[in-house]
């Protein structure tokens, strides 16, 4: 059972001292959505990149980040496997659409062959049958944002942040694309964390909501 | 009624540019083209024949001329590149802006034979580096007795285009990177489990690669056809392609013209060959990096690499700042013997002794330079303006006319021009030399300004035009003062290009028009190194304070407005 927990995770600015989030205890339970609420500028997605790791001056974090049995507040990015996705799906254009999930995929599944079952069977659970030679550009809004999720839970992470990343999709397509996210996640069974400032969001993930506002202190 | 004016002002201008820029270069290619095949009726020869061609490859030495010349071209251009992309493989380690201000500037602003010399200074048996370790750590007390400069494989030269090219591609992959949001594709690489050097390398580079493609062109184009950085650094019997064409142009026998002209005409061939290997390679790499991927390895080595080879660009900096350093330190000496570390008695008699010598030909650097630039920087407004009246059309078939001149190597159509100039009376003025840089400069001119103006809100315009203003009220009283800061740093820039011109001075301006940049590479073979270290640090250090000017005006005249931050940077 791998769950996320945050422990005194505070997060500054450096120059002027001000604290952006003040001691957060937090834990989220693998299998289910944490949500995190808070005007824009309050720092909820510091809190994911400070998760992640990419956390970039001037903005500096302290606390631990644990997962599972790990402590990933201390290791480098790329060793974190923490899946984070953005409210740009940030799909590689240099790549197709199975250049993209082959590139998230893990490296622990060995072989051509095998590799490209792999994907070819994720993109037809998702209702994208065929899309494995096609162009990431060619994609409507709501068809990226699938492959950007199976690019990241390819890469088998042990917890998934999610950084608004419904906020621009077209309200038609929105539910759609929350409800496959919120699917695949539980599926995997992992801990999920997301950011916004979208109630509709936040009801529909179904777990705790905590609003970071309460978490700053001046 | 408007709409035919914009037509009128676009066909005028399309007609300017290519009049005074596109047909020049295109004669200068043909007045080179046929020499090469035997027709020069200046000289008498008017039998269209191969004899040129013939002396061309019987020449002794030929062949080893031209391997020289594809080794220094490639290697130089391999690890410029190398080193550039390694800088920005660790986005967090390394500040820009520091970088920016300290290292890139000089090293930018600086001619190429600037840092040639300094280099030259720095690295030869007698020079700094020497004397920095003897005798105590060398136990030399006489400088050792190896070929270090001029050698005849041509390493000191890769040097001195490495250590000149490594910031000018740091600046153009920088500003490539600021039109992505790469910090996102990094980030989300390094989740999927790859480094930061794998990140860079093999998510964040394949997307900008095609923005800097041109220049890369550029830059290998500039390594294979280089004339002054040659002199100074390479090999000298035989000696590169670009400078056994100018010997036999300057040749006292006119029959060499013909030689000369084959010899271009070689070397163009010679480069636009090497662009196409150089893009063959390309498709190579793309080929082989999605095998690369295709096993979802995560590279890791990827991450040593990068930082190798960002060791490798960091020392590549420090040479060329260490060599302008040198250059000044010389101009200070009175007398400094081997293997003391730094001059033994110090002085400024040398630049007042050699003043009546440099006075003149930073007088005419100044002219040239003022006037190449301030007239292709009111061409380069000018284009730009009658882009955004027209719509913006027609942007890409500027961008391959920008880069044809940069593309192309001098000596294709520098002789041929000479050679229509000497129709006129104007070979060997400072006109024509001062036209002939806009040549080099009108291109740098472009490539600085069109990012910004395109950048520029229209809205300032059309908030301006529902008030009445015309379109030229507006250009003068709106845009010109917001872009203000990239304006003058263009200036800059086209100052600095016409200050580091060697080719085209020396061969329109016929050896009569002498410049500090002329000066300080005929005095480089066997001067005296005081007088060459004057000449040097002028060269390095006049494009340098125009652009500390041009940087510092804009924030002095916006100190009191918010909204011009930017400005003020």
């Amino acid at each position: 059972m791998t769950a996320l927990e945050l422990k005194d995770v505070s997060i500054s600015i450096a120059d002027t001292g001000r604290r952006l989030v003040a001691d957060l205890n937090l834990k989220v339970e693998a299998g289910s959505v944490t949500t995190i609420m808070g005007p824009s500028g309050s720092g909820k997605s510091s809190l994911l990149a400070f998760i992640a790791g990419h956390l970039e001056p001037p903005l500096r974090g302290s606390g631990t980040a644990i997962c599972g049995e790990t402590e990933i507040s201390g290791l480098p990015p790329e060793l974190r496997k923490i899946g984070i996705l953005f409210q740009d799906d940030m799909l590689f254009p240099h790549l197709t659409v199975g250049g993209n999930l082959n590139f998230g995929l893990s490296a622990t599944v060995r072989g051509r062959r095998e590799r490209m079952q792999r994907i070819e069977a994720a993109l037809s659970r998702s209702g994208l049958d065929g899309f494995a030679g096609r162009d990431p550009a060619s994609l409507s809004g709501g068809q990226r944002a699938r492959v950007a999720l199976l690019r990241t839970l390819l890469s088998e992470p042990r917890a998934l942040l999610l950084d608004e990343p419904f906020s621009k999709l077209d309200a038609t397509m929105r539910d759609d694309i929350r409800d496959f996210v919120f699917m695949q996640a539980a599926e995997q069974h992992i801990p999920v964390l997301l950011v916004t400032h979208d109630e509709e969001d936040a009801r529909i993930a179904m777990g705790p909501v905590f609003d970071i506002s309460e978490y700053a202190r001046p | 009624m408007k709409r035919r004016g914009t037509q009128k002002q676009a066909i005028v201008v399309a007609a300017l540019l290519c009049g005074g820029f596109l047909l020049p270069i295109l004669a200068g290619l043909w007045q080179t083209v046929l020499p090469a095949f035997g027709y020069l009726p200046a000289i008498g020869a008017t039998n269209v024949n191969l004899d040129a061609w013939r002396n061309l490859f019987s020449t002794p030495g030929f062949g080893t001329s031209v391997g020289v010349t594809v080794f220094v071209g490639f290697s130089a251009t391999f690890l410029a590149l190398v080193a550039a992309i390694a800088f920005h493989a660790h986005p967090r380690v390394r500040s820009w802006t520091r970088f920016d201000s300290l290292f890139a500037t000089p090293l930018l602003a600086s001619p190429h034979a600037a840092i040639a010399i300094g280099l030259a200074f720095l690295i030869a048996p007698s020079g700094w580096l020497f004397r920095l370790v003897s005798p105590e750590l060398s136990g030399l007390s006489v400088p050792p007795d190896v070929t270090i400069v001029n050698d005849a494989a041509g390493l000191a030269l890769i040097f001195g285009l490495v250590v000149k090219e490594t910031p000018f591609l740091i600046l153009v992959i920088g500003a490539a990177l600021n039109q992505l949001p790469h910090q996102f594709y990094r980030a989300s690489a390094r989740s999927l489990g790859y480094g930061p050097g794998a990140a860079w390398v093999l998510v964040v580079f394949p997307q900008i690669y095609p923005q800097i493609r041109l220049a890369v062109y550029a830059v290998l184009a500039f390594s294979l056809s280089v004339v002054d950085v040659s002199v100074i650094l390479g090999p000298g019997t035989p000696p590169t392609i670009a400078v056994q064409t100018l010997r036999w142009y300057s040749a006292a026998d006119s029959e060499m013209l013909l030689t000369a002209s084959a010899s271009a005409v070689f070397l163009t061939a010679l480069v636009i060959g090497a662009i196409l290997l150089w893009w063959l390679a390309e498709r190579v790499i793309v080929f082989s990096s999605t095998w690369l991927l295709a096993c979802g390895a995560r590279h890791h080595w990827l991450n040593f690499v990068a930082k190798a080879h960002s060791a490798f660009g960091s020392v590549m900096l420090l040479t060329g700042g260490l060599s302008l350093v040198g250059l000044l330190v010389w101009s200070m000496t009175w007398r400094w013997n081997f293997p003391f570390a730094l001059p033994e008695s110090w002085s400024l008699a040398i630049w007042s002794r050699s003043m009546g010598d440099w006075s003149s030909a930073f007088m005419a650097t100044l002219w040239i330079a003022v006037s190449s630039s301030l007239a292709s920087l009111v061409a380069a407004i000018a284009v730009l303006e009658t882009l955004d009246r027209s719509g913006r059309k027609g942007m890409r078939a500027l961008t391959i006319f920008i880069y044809l001149p940069l593309i192309l190597p001098q000596a294709a159509f520098i002789f041929g021009l000479h050679v229509a100039f000497l129709q006129s009376d104007l070979a060997g003025t400072m006109p024509a030399v001062a036209w002939s840089h806009m040549l080099f400069v009108f291109p740098y001119i472009m490539l600085a300004l069109t990012d910004p103006w395109l950048a520029l809100d229209p809205r300032f315009a059309r908030a301006a035009a529902s008030l009445g203003h015309t379109p030229k009220q507006i250009l003068l009283h709106v845009k010109l003062p917001i872009m203000m800061r990239p304006v003058l740093t263009a200036f800059a820039i086209g100052f600095a290009v016409s200050v580091a011109q060697y080719l085209p001075t020396l061969v329109i301006g016929e050896g009569r028009i002498d410049t500090l940049t002329t000066e300080a590479v005929a005095l480089s073979s066997g001067g005296d190194r005081r007088v060459i270290g004057v000449f040097g640090t002028l060269q390095a250090l006049l494009p340098l304070v125009v652009y500390i000017i041009a940087r510092t005006v804009p924030a002095f005249v916006f100190a009191k407005k918010k909204g011009m931050a930017g400005a003020r940077a």
